[in-house]
């Protein structure tokens, strides 16, 4: 199998992480070059193998939805790159 | 090198018990040591002038009852600190200040130690040599020139060279235990859901945990036993009865079983680690232990796993680096451009090519072909330990199949940088504790560490055979401090 230069644009897309063309191309010899590594596992018929979903073998415990943090909008907000009041600030989506 | 920085955790909190040191002058110490090696580059971000400021705070009306009295530490720049800038080594987290404490570290806080900054490691935890940190590699104590290993490479760095008595890291495939084996220190990769990942920035949810770093046994023991906690903050957190891992320390392991699995003796291997892993199992004997030969088959398929599992969660971890709620923004013509632009820009190269193998895996139409395989391959690996577990209390390998190598020598070729983690990713994939101790010394040198596997849950276990290792071992780490001008 190989990846090609569509496919690592079009993951590139899915990524959202632009990438100019010399880019691309490196990205797709790594990746190459990794997944020929990754192949490995073809060799292996795992047909009746039920998939690892937790290693701990626990079930997830309840717990009461409850508020535990209130007021926080000034925490939430201050690491933000650009904000108003209490928003985020982001490029305009609508026209 | 001055007298209290020579010291191991152990003796600097009795002696500060005693009354015999400050914590002033030990928190000093290590600060005045810290300032004189920049060359290591271990810190990404320094708060000495605070913590010169706590431990005479502490000094004043000391609580000697606590595990880490007034004992000053750096953690790794993975754990959130409250008002202390944390960038997971990325530049998209360059000016992250976080609201909130990480839960490992408050546990640190909450018995006395005081944070002396935040340490180096690669981008995002990714990367085996802290090549790929925004804030420019860490020279590894050991040698000039030399990896200190990843990526918790700043923490071994800063253990290794005494830059801080005991220091924590997190290890998703080896993390932890591989800079220990590069620098000649300890370090403990406990079971999956031991220490609360509350706080620390994620990389692959199924596979991160946090663990101590120490210049001895003892030291990792009394870490563990204050970071691992049960945490309502995080849903993996595992409630079960800890240990008192330092109280019932022993070095007493007669008649424990310690598996040799014949498929870590894989092909290239250096004689010197095969000789260093006999001279393991022959130290292992004379502590009263009994060696047994078993099989782990399918362990040559635990990299490939890892390499789909772990950048796959990884994908959808680092979906969050949007340039909107937090972190590095970049400018674009509009809100898709900006979110390309911020990531192309906030992401180093290690990282975004880790997230698009994540991206791949998880696809339409590769889902099944990668990611559930890889899942289902994972299955088989535990499988494989269960089995064995049948037979042994405690595995035995080496931790790397090699010593620390150059700054540059891998950094252009992923696939023979991931070979690094041959022997510390399987557990990961199978959520068990391991520890790494260093054993011996190459050619060259430089150390070597020799890994012991537990069973889940049984981390006073392995501690108690490294212990006994290391009396036998009696390792002495090779510091000339040359970066101190």
């Amino acid at each position: 199998m190989s990846i090609d230069l569509k496919t690592i644009k079009h993951i590139s897309k899915l990524s959202r992480i632009s990438l100019d063309e010399q880019k691309a191309e490196k990205l797709a010899s790594d990746l190459n070059s990794i997944f020929e590594f990754i192949e490995k596992l073809n060799e292996l018929n795992t047909d009746k193998v039920e998939p690892l979903t937790s290693v701990a073998e626990t079930t997830l415990k309840f717990r009461s939805d409850e508020v535990k943090s209130e007021n926080i909008r000034e925490q939430i907000i201050k690491n933000s790159p650009e904000n108003n009041e209490d928003f985020f600030v982001v490029p305009k989506v609508v026209e | 090198m001055s007298d209290i920085t020579n010291q191991s955790l152990t003796s600097l909190v009795n002696n500060i018990k005693n009354k015999k040191l400050s914590s002033e002058e030990v928190t000093q110490a290590f600060v005045d040591r810290s300032e004189k090696s920049k060359e290591l580059n271990a810190y990404i971000t320094e708060d000495f002038s605070n913590a010169i400021n706590k431990a005479k705070k502490f000094d004043q009306n000391p609580n000697l009852d606590l595990k880490l009295p007034g004992i000053p530490m750096a953690v790794k720049d993975l754990f959130c600190t409250e008002n202390i800038r944390t960038t997971a080594g990325s530049k998209i987290l360059k000016n992250f200040i976080p609201t909130y404490e990480s839960t490992v570290t408050q546990n640190i806080w909450n018995e006395g130690a005081i944070l002396l900054g935040k340490l180096n490691c690669d981008e995002f935890a990714m990367g085996s040599s802290n090549e790929t940190s925004f804030y420019g590699n860490v020279q590894n104590p050991i040698d000039n020139g030399l990896v200190p290993g990843g990526s918790s490479g700043g923490s071994a760095a800063a253990v290794s060279g005494r830059l801080t008595p005991i220091t924590i890291g997190t290890d998703t495939g080896g993390s932890i235990r591989q800079p220990a084996s590069f620098t000649g220190t300890v370090g403990l990769k406990p079971t999956y859901g031991s220490c609360s990942r509350y706080g620390i920035v994620a990389f692959a949810s199924s596979l991160d945990q946090a663990g101590p770093m120490a210049q001895n046994v003892e030291d990792c023991a009394l870490l563990q036993e204050v970071i691992s906690t049960y945490d309502k903050k995080d849903s993996t957190s595992i409630d079960f009865k800890r240990n008192d891992h330092s109280k019932e320390l022993t070095k007493n392991i007669k008649g424990k079983k310690i598996g040799i699995p014949k498929e870590y003796r894989v092909e290239g291997m250096p004689k010197e680690i095969e000789d260093l892993w006999q001279k393991g199992i022959q130290y292992a004997k004379e502590c009263g232990a009994e060696i047994i030969d078993i099989s782990l088959p399918n362990t040559t398929y635990a990299l490939p796993t890892y390499y789909i599992v772990a950048p796959a969660e990884a994908s959808s971890n680092l979906a969050r680096y949007d340039g909107v709620k937090y972190g590095f923004r970049a400018k674009g013509e509009n809100l898709i451009d900006m979110y390309e632009k911020t990531r192309s820009e906030g992401f180093g190269a290690e990282v975004q090519r880790r997230i698009m193998i994540g991206t791949y895996v998880l696809s339409s139409g590769y889902y099944d072909a990668y990611y559930l395989k890889a899942q289902k391959v994972r299955k088989l690996i535990k499988n494989d330990f269960d089995e064995a577990y049948k037979k042994v209390d405690a595995i035995l390998t080496p931790s790397t199949p090699s010593s620390a190598f150059k700054i540059g020598e891998k950094k252009d070729d992923p696939v023979s940088m991931y070979l690094n983690d041959i022997f510390t990713v399987p557990v990961n994939l199978a959520g068990l504790p391991a520890i790494s101790i260093p054993a011996g010394h190459d050619a060259s040198g430089y150390p070597l560490g020799l890994q012991i596997i537990g069973k889940a849950f049984k981390e006073q276990e392995i501690l108690n055979v490294a212990y006994a290792m290391e009396d036998k071992i009696n390792f002495k780490n090779k510091i000339t401090d040359w970066w101190i001008k």
